[in-house]
């Protein structure tokens, strides 16, 4: 770095922390914020659900499965959406849909025989997202009942059902390995009764007969999906990540004020007299705002590691790179403020509005996939949603070094955008 | 020629703050750029300082336009805002370092620098303290300061002492007159008389964006019907006829009686004052004290412009 500007840049970093208000509500108030925030939503995702995201994966392809596809895909209280494995995994894993559902092969056949209470219960698995760990409960909830229903109506009435029944008749008189009497005649029954629902006109279902059924047929097991396996949400640090993008914002800004207040003191014009480039006076500012950013979000971290153990499971340069990046980000838009405001009051009152909705945009306070779809798509232009990936994807989702790659290169892409923004209009004549 | 200002314009929207502005300070000279309120003397340095672009017209340093904002040749000027540009965060010290800097200085040179210009204001025991802390005055001694780190050959102050107790204007005027005698020339704005009278070999007085006058002290007040003021007190009231006698002789401009004083405006002091005396005693009136006034550049503005300096 050139003399003029690190001295320029060491200017910026003494002003900034010779202000003891912006110093506090910079490290002080994330850090007391975040743990608040991380206390009350520590490994548990929010209560206010409206309608869960949720991927299902039929590897059975059977009418019963189809039945149950169909039911989930008209719950209310489900967005759901057909996936195969392999994507269904990896979009829970990188947080882009809460939970999966998938149906096994061997569903059908295996689920109508547990259904009476024999053999082995078929699993379906639920891969959810350990940050929303209320609505992979919920969808849990939702999928026994549809289940429930499409099972229970396929063993009394279906097709499958008289087969099953059919066959499980066999075993007990072929064997005898059930003992039971008693099983015996009530199988023997039903199949009669079934022979004989078959040759009359079929009823339309209804209500009554959709609900149904003896036990539940089937067995769920949850995956959570971050990390390595078994790594939990963590709260802490998803809070702590969105407290430090906050409020590296919100420093940014006081750097704009601070630009701001510097030619409204008529300090511009000293150092502009000076045989200094304009861009060496704006890439000096941008320079220290990433600095204080890059610190606010190091001593943020460093507090809840320390604090809340929370851990970087995945890479820990790629942590550094998102954070880089996103200080950066600040910075220039830091500067964009200097550039469009004209007073330093009006430049603060209208960047505050826009930092929180960025952060809100981000998922910083609660998470993105609460919100319609439409807007969902949205959020990829706030740069705080990458960064909130990215910091995620980095701490408890444990992702390696190339889930850091894209929400940094979306970060720098942002950088340019409002650095190149801000340089073009910048005021240099205003007083 | 260290500064030559040439035909500069700048037009706000519907004001035209410079009209046609030119004038040239040499090497080691000094040149107050005097003029009321709003009529472009900020406008004109800033232009010559380079952070406003002249709509039209040319500043040469040393004969040459500065072409880029970092052009090294505008370390031939040592700039002095009007308003107050230093850091209150900061200390003293690290105001001059900084200032320092961005004119190239590090280690020992800037070190130095900064010793000799605290000490040159007299605020070197004050270096470690925040900006914030000093009054009105060390402020504007230290606001000047700032400008000198870099030895520069031209000192550009614009109204360096606004708002300044008496004491500290003496401190402020006592370091231009040692660095004038220093040899850095000064281009000194201001609307104070007392202070371009007393620092300035010339004066270009602008008003309303343009140049209305530009010559030294002595020749502004020849041409521009400054008088001087003769106070002649007499032993005794007599009003007469000897009046229209007085008004009449040579060089007289102007001759009244308010009680016992006399008040007569001459052209020449030494040429002129004889003659008034002959023609007084010739009276039989006695004089008990004759005291004259220097002439100002309140006068001489009042008789370029029609109008007073001060209240525009
Ligand atoms: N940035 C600007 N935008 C619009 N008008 C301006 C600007 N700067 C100066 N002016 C106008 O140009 C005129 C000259 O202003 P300038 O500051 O050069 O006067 P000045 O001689 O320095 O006055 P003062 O003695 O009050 O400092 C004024 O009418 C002022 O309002
Ligand atoms: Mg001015």
């Amino acid at each position: 770095m050139s003399p003029v500007l690190l001295s320029l840049v060491r200017k910026d970093l003494r002003l900034f922390f010779s202000d003891r208000r912006s110093v506090i509500l910079s490290f002080v108030v994330p850090i007391a914020l975040a743990s608040f925030m991380g206390a009350i939503t520590g490994g548990k995702g929010s209560d206010k659900v409206n309608r869960v995201s949720v991927l299902t994966v039929d590897q059975d392809q059977t009418e019963l499965s189809a039945k149950v596809m169909k039911n989930l895909a008209g719950d209310p209280g489900l967005e759901a959406a057909v996936s195969e494995l392999a994507p269904a995994r990896s979009l829970v894993r990188n947080g882009k849909v809460p939970v999966a559902i998938v149906i096994p092969k061997g569903f059908a056949e295996s689920s109508a025989r547990a259904f009476f209470g024999s053999g082995e219960r078929p699993v379906v698995t639920l891969f959810t997202d350990p940050s929303h760990a209320t609505e992979a409960s919920m969808v849990r909830g939702i999928l026994t009942q549809h289940v429930m229903q499409a099972v229970s109506t396929a063993a009394f009435n279906g097709h499958q059902g008289a087969e099953t029944i059919d066959s499980l008749l066999a075993d007990v008189e072929d064997a005898g390995a059930v003992g039971d009497p008693a099983l015996r005649d009530m199988l023997s029954g039903i199949s009669r009764w079934q022979h004989q629902q078959a040759t009359q006109p079929k009823p339309a279902p209804n209500e009554e007969t959709e609900k149904g059924g003896l036990q539940i047929p089937f067995e769920t097991r949850v995956e959570a999906l971050a990390a390595e396996q078994g790594e939990s949400y963590d709260g802490y640090a998803h809070s702590f990540g969105g407290m430090g993008i906050q409020f590296v914002l919100f420093a940014s800004i006081d750097c704009a004020v601070a630009l701001l207040t510097e030619r409204q003191r008529g300090l511009w014009r000293r150092l502009r007299a000076a045989p200094l480039s304009r861009s060496m006076l704006l890439l000096s500012r941008a320079i220290s705002g990433a600095i204080i950013g890059a610190l606010i979000l190091l001593a943020l971290f460093g507090f809840g590691a320390v604090v809340f153990h929370i851990q970087v499971s995945g890479s820990l340069l790629g942590l550094l790179m998102v954070c880089t990046a996103f200080a950066l980000m600040a910075s220039t838009f830091g500067l964009l403020v200097a550039s469009l405001g004209k007073t330093p009051q009006a430049a603060r009152g209208l960047s505050v509005f826009a930092v929180l909705v960025m952060v809100m945009l981000g998922g910083a306070w609660f998470p993105a996939f609460l919100f319609p779809t439409s807007v969902q798509k949205l959020t990829l232009f706030a740069p705080t949603r990458w960064a909130m990936d990215g910091i995620d994807a980095m701490t408890w989702r444990g992702l390696g070094l190339e889930a850091a790659v894209l929400p940094t290169l979306a970060l720098l892409g942002f950088s340019v955008l409002l650095g190149t923004l801000a340089v073009s209009r910048f005021r240099w004549e205003a007083d | 020629m260290l500064l030559e200002v040439k035909n500069l314009k700048k037009q706000y929207g519907a004001v035209a703050a410079v009209k046609n502005v030119s004038f040239q300070v040499e090497r080691g000279e000094s040149v107050g750029l005097l003029g009321p309120n709003g009529a472009g003397k900020t406008t004109t340095v800033s232009m010559i300082v380079g952070l406003v672009t002249a709509d039209e017209g040319q500043v040469l340093l040393d004969g040459q336009p500065i072409t880029s904002d970092t052009d090294m040749r505008k370390a031939l000027i040592g700039f002095v805002p009007q308003d107050l540009a230093l850091y209150d965060e900061m200390s003293a010290q690290a105001n001059l370092e900084l200032f320092g800097a961005l004119y190239g200085l590090q280690g020992t040179a800037l070190k130095d620098a900064v010793q000799r210009v605290l000490t040159l204001v007299q605020l070197a025991d004050r270096r470690g303290h925040k900006v914030g802390t000093f009054s009105g005055g060390m402020k504007r001694r230290l606001n000047i300061a700032a400008a000198l780190l870099h030895n520069p050959k031209l000192l550009l102050l614009d109204e360096p002492t606004v708002g300044v107790d008496p004491q500290s204007r003496n401190a402020i005027f006592d370091n231009l007159e040692q660095l004038r005698a220093s040899g850095v020339a000064l281009l000194y704005t201001t609307h104070y008389m007392e202070e371009a009278e007393r620092l300035c070999d010339r004066i270009v007085i602008v008003d309303q964006g343009t140049v209305v006058a530009n010559d030294s002290l002595r020749g502004l007040y020849q041409r521009h019907g400054a008088s001087n003021r003769l106070a002649i007190e007499l032993a005794a009231a007599a009003p007469g006829d000897w009046l229209t006698a007085l008004r009449a002789v040579n060089g007289v401009m102007r001759a009244e009686l308010r009680g016992q004083t006399l008040n007569v405006e001459v052209r020449a002091l030494a040429d002129d004052v004889p003659e008034v005396l002959t023609c007084v005693k010739q009276h039989g009136l006695t004089v008990t004290h004759l005291a004259s006034e220097r002439p100002d550049l309140e006068h001489v503005f009042l008789s370029l412009t029609g109008r007073s300096l001060r209240d525009p």
